[in-house]
């Protein structure tokens, strides 16, 4: 059992980088993420951990410098947020492509315009289909614990895919919070070695990012996304030994009062303690409400929903970005497609809601709640979500 | 070697590291200067190339033509993710997890990859001083993608993006000056060189790698499709190139200038031009106006080499 700490959630995640014995890291600094790399800075600095710092001169090279690390077979770390994912999009998905297991955090900040520093996730949703496993964290504790997990995950032989760890920016980066440390020991245990399967290494010349021709492009594409298929079972088990090493069990799919209830919402990130509050007091005014929590975005985690969600009759989905033009939130539409052709289809109503930092209490969860009920009453159709709280 | 030039050809490497059987067009200088800039480097080396013509010619899936360990990401940053695996080589080292072997880190790219859209992560590998060589294989303009205009691109060349018309005489901005630019990175090695003067060519090369800390050799690379030159013609162009002074030989090693190819007297620079399809446009003025460009940019590079830092 490692000690437990008040600490900066950012510092945490870095030190967990660090414990985690990181070869390599690549950053450039951008808000909110900032933190992380300074303090990741300070422990190459101070000789606390082993490491390449490369203070790269934009996200794009970040990642292409993690591309070329990982490709040599050391375990690499990278932390970008919002306008730096946008920068580093290209190289994003070719690093899935190429399946090197490097591991980043995305501090969860909104896209510009308007340029805007804070929360939302309209940063990762603007990769959703990048090939990389994406999870999402609620507490300081979850993200510390989730950056042993994303190199276990990656790295696996099983696996070699790269991983998002997403923690929303400042709800997460900038507040402190009681965080149980991990024993190095336990990290030990839960961690092997970086073991590729392969290296860049002129011993044994391989040739990494060919060019697809028609005639295998659509080869190579099914088998990368097999390759994510396939990623679950690890991902689970992984969860499982953390949970038997730290008593902290983790899944795809996380639920609050869900079991018998008829309107549930559905969350991702930090907001999951918020919207539980406002379950609770609906709760206490009688109502069946209930929380599912998304935790597992990539690959996604279709039975568990349609398991934790049995019985719902509303889901109430929480979407913290935009499909512009489209059905709504992205959330909401992964959710509906969920449950299409399933029997007893549930309504889904979406709302969009804490773009760019703005605070949503339990009160407006408690208003969605109402409104959503009110909209039940008729046909509610996808194009039918809902900006709230939204200034006349 | 260069001293045994008549025996020089018996002195190289025998391996090909850049093997035959590679997809380029008849007489592509280019992929003869990567063919020797691999067999300059041996097998202990991991290169990396952006995207580009020597890219797409050598790694069809399933096929390659690299017989060291070879890694392409993207276009624009060459630069930068073979500093990351230099850097990575070098804390696995130190960490136990790989032997030290004194491996080569080669990055490569086009004009394009280089001048262009690469521009910045060079410089910023340029910067952080990684211990690396970069290569740029000028062909003077995207030639991959059907020879579009770079800033690669000399005054005058008629390009499928600046192409000569009744309003412009093709490109109407000058050459960039890669090699001057690694030079003001403070790059302790920089040279200039060109498939025509193959022995030159891999002494530099050979030269860049064993310079600590970052290295830069820009490679004229003649692409007759591009240029509308017969095949045929590439060697013999590209010696025109160094003769007319168009694109002099040289080295900058920690700031010193040397010519590595004196030529006693300059060709006028019309003879470089006429024979490329690019420039058969050119009237009689704006070859003079090149001219006068070419022995200034000439004159500016000799008092550079008489300068001693």
């Amino acid at each position: 059992m490692g000690k437990r700490v008040g600490i900066e959630v950012s510092i945490a995640a870095a030190d967990a980088v660090g414990m985690a014995d990181v070869d390599l890291v690549a950053a450039y600094p951008i808000t909110p993420q900032t933190h992380i790399v300074e303090h990741l800075s300070e422990l190459v600095a101070n000789g606390h951990l082993d490491a390449e710092f490369i203070p790269v001169e934009s996200e794009h090279s970040a990642m292409s410098v993690c591309c070329g690390s990982s490709a040599m077979g050391a375990r690499t770390f990278t932390c970008t947020s919002s306008q730096g994912l946008a920068l580093m999009n290209e190289i994003v998905f070719i690093a899935a492509s190429l399946r090197l297991p490097i591991v980043m955090i995305l501090a969860n900040r909104s896209l510009s315009g308007p340029l805007s520093i804070w929360n939302d996730h309209t940063d990762v949703m603007s990769v959703r289909d990048c090939g990389w496993i994406q999870v999402f964290t609620e507490t300081g504790q979850e993200v510390f614990d989730h950056v042993m997990w994303a190199f276990r995950v990656a790295e696996s032989q099983k696996v070699s895919l790269p991983v998002i760890v997403n923690m929303d920016g400042f709800i997460l980066t900038h507040v402190i919070e009681p965080i149980e440390y991990w024993d190095p020991d336990q990290v030990k245990q839960y961690l092997p070695n970086f073991d590729p399967l392969n290296v860049l290494d002129p011993a044994k010349p391989t040739s990494v990012g060919a060019f697809g021709m028609p005639g295998i492009y659509t080869e190579a594409k099914m088998a990368q996304n097999e390759a994510l298929l396939q990623s679950k079972p690890e991902i689970i088990k992984a969860w499982k030994e953390l949970g038997d090493l730290t008593g902290r069990h983790y899944n795809p799919v996380e639920t609050y009062k869900s079991e018998d209830a008829e309107t549930v919402f559905l969350t991702m990130g930090s907001i999951g303690d918020t919207v539980a509050m406002a379950v609770d007091e609906l709760r206490e005014q009688g109502e069946a409400a209930g929380l599912i929590k998304l935790r597992l975005w990539r690959p996604f985690p279709f039975d568990e929903l349609r398991q934790a969600a049995q019985g719902a009759k509303r889901i109430i989905v929480i979407d913290r970005a935009i499909s512009y033009g489209g059905p709504g939130g992205p959330v909401a539409s992964e959710i509906r497609s969920s449950f299409y052709n399933e029997d007893n289809m549930p309504v889904v109503t979406n709302f969009i809601c804490g773009l760019a930092g703005r605070d949503v209490t339990p009160t407006d969860y408690i208003a969605m709640y109402e409104q959503s009920a009110a909209m039940a009453k008729g046909k509610v159709r996808q194009e039918d979500y809902v900006f709230y709280g939204v200034r006349e | 070697m260069e001293a045994l030039n008549v025996y020089a050809s018996r002195l190289l490497e025998k391996e090909e590291y850049f093997s035959p059987g590679h997809r380029a067009c008849q007489g592509c200088a280019e992929a003869l200067a990567v063919r020797l800039v691999a067999k300059a480097l041996g097998n202990n080396v991991v290169v990396g190339s952006a995207t580009g013509c020597m890219e797409i010619i050598s790694s069809p899936l399933p096929f390659t033509n690299w017989n060291v360990p070879w890694l392409h990401v993207a276009f624009e940053n060459a630069a930068a993710v073979l500093t990351g695996a230099e850097s990575a080589y070098k804390a696995l080292v130190r960490k136990g997890r790989r032997p030290e072997k004194g491996t080569v880190f080669l990055a490569m790219g086009g004009d394009g990859a280089t001048t262009d859209i690469g521009f910045q992560a060079l410089s910023g590998a340029f910067e952080r001083g990684h211990d690396f060589l970069y290569v740029c294989y000028d062909n003077e303009a995207y030639m991959n993608t059907g020879i579009q205009r770079s800033s690669s691109t000399p005054f005058g060349a008629s390009t499928t993006t600046s192409p000569a018309g009744k309003m412009s005489p093709g490109q109407v901005t000058w050459k960039k000056n890669m090699a001057e630019i690694a030079v003001a990175h403070n790059v302790p090695y920089v040279a200039t060189a060109c498939a025509s003067y193959p022995f030159d060519l891999i002494q530099k090369v050979e030269k860049a790698a064993r310079t600590p800390g970052p290295a830069y050799v820009h490679i004229l690379s003649v692409c007759p499709t591009g240029w509308r030159l017969p095949p045929n013609k590439a060697i013999w162009i590209g010696r025109l190139a160094i003769e007319t002074g168009v694109f002099p030989l040289y080295e900058v090693i920690d700031g010193n200038y040397r010519l590595t190819h004196e030529v006693e007297e300059l060709r006028p620079v019309e003879e470089y031009l006429r024979p490329q399809g690019r420039f058969r446009h050119l009237t009689p003025d704006l070859i003079q106006t090149i001219q006068t460009r070419i022995t200034k940019e000439y004159n500016k590079l000799i008092a550079k080499t008489q300068m001693n830092i």
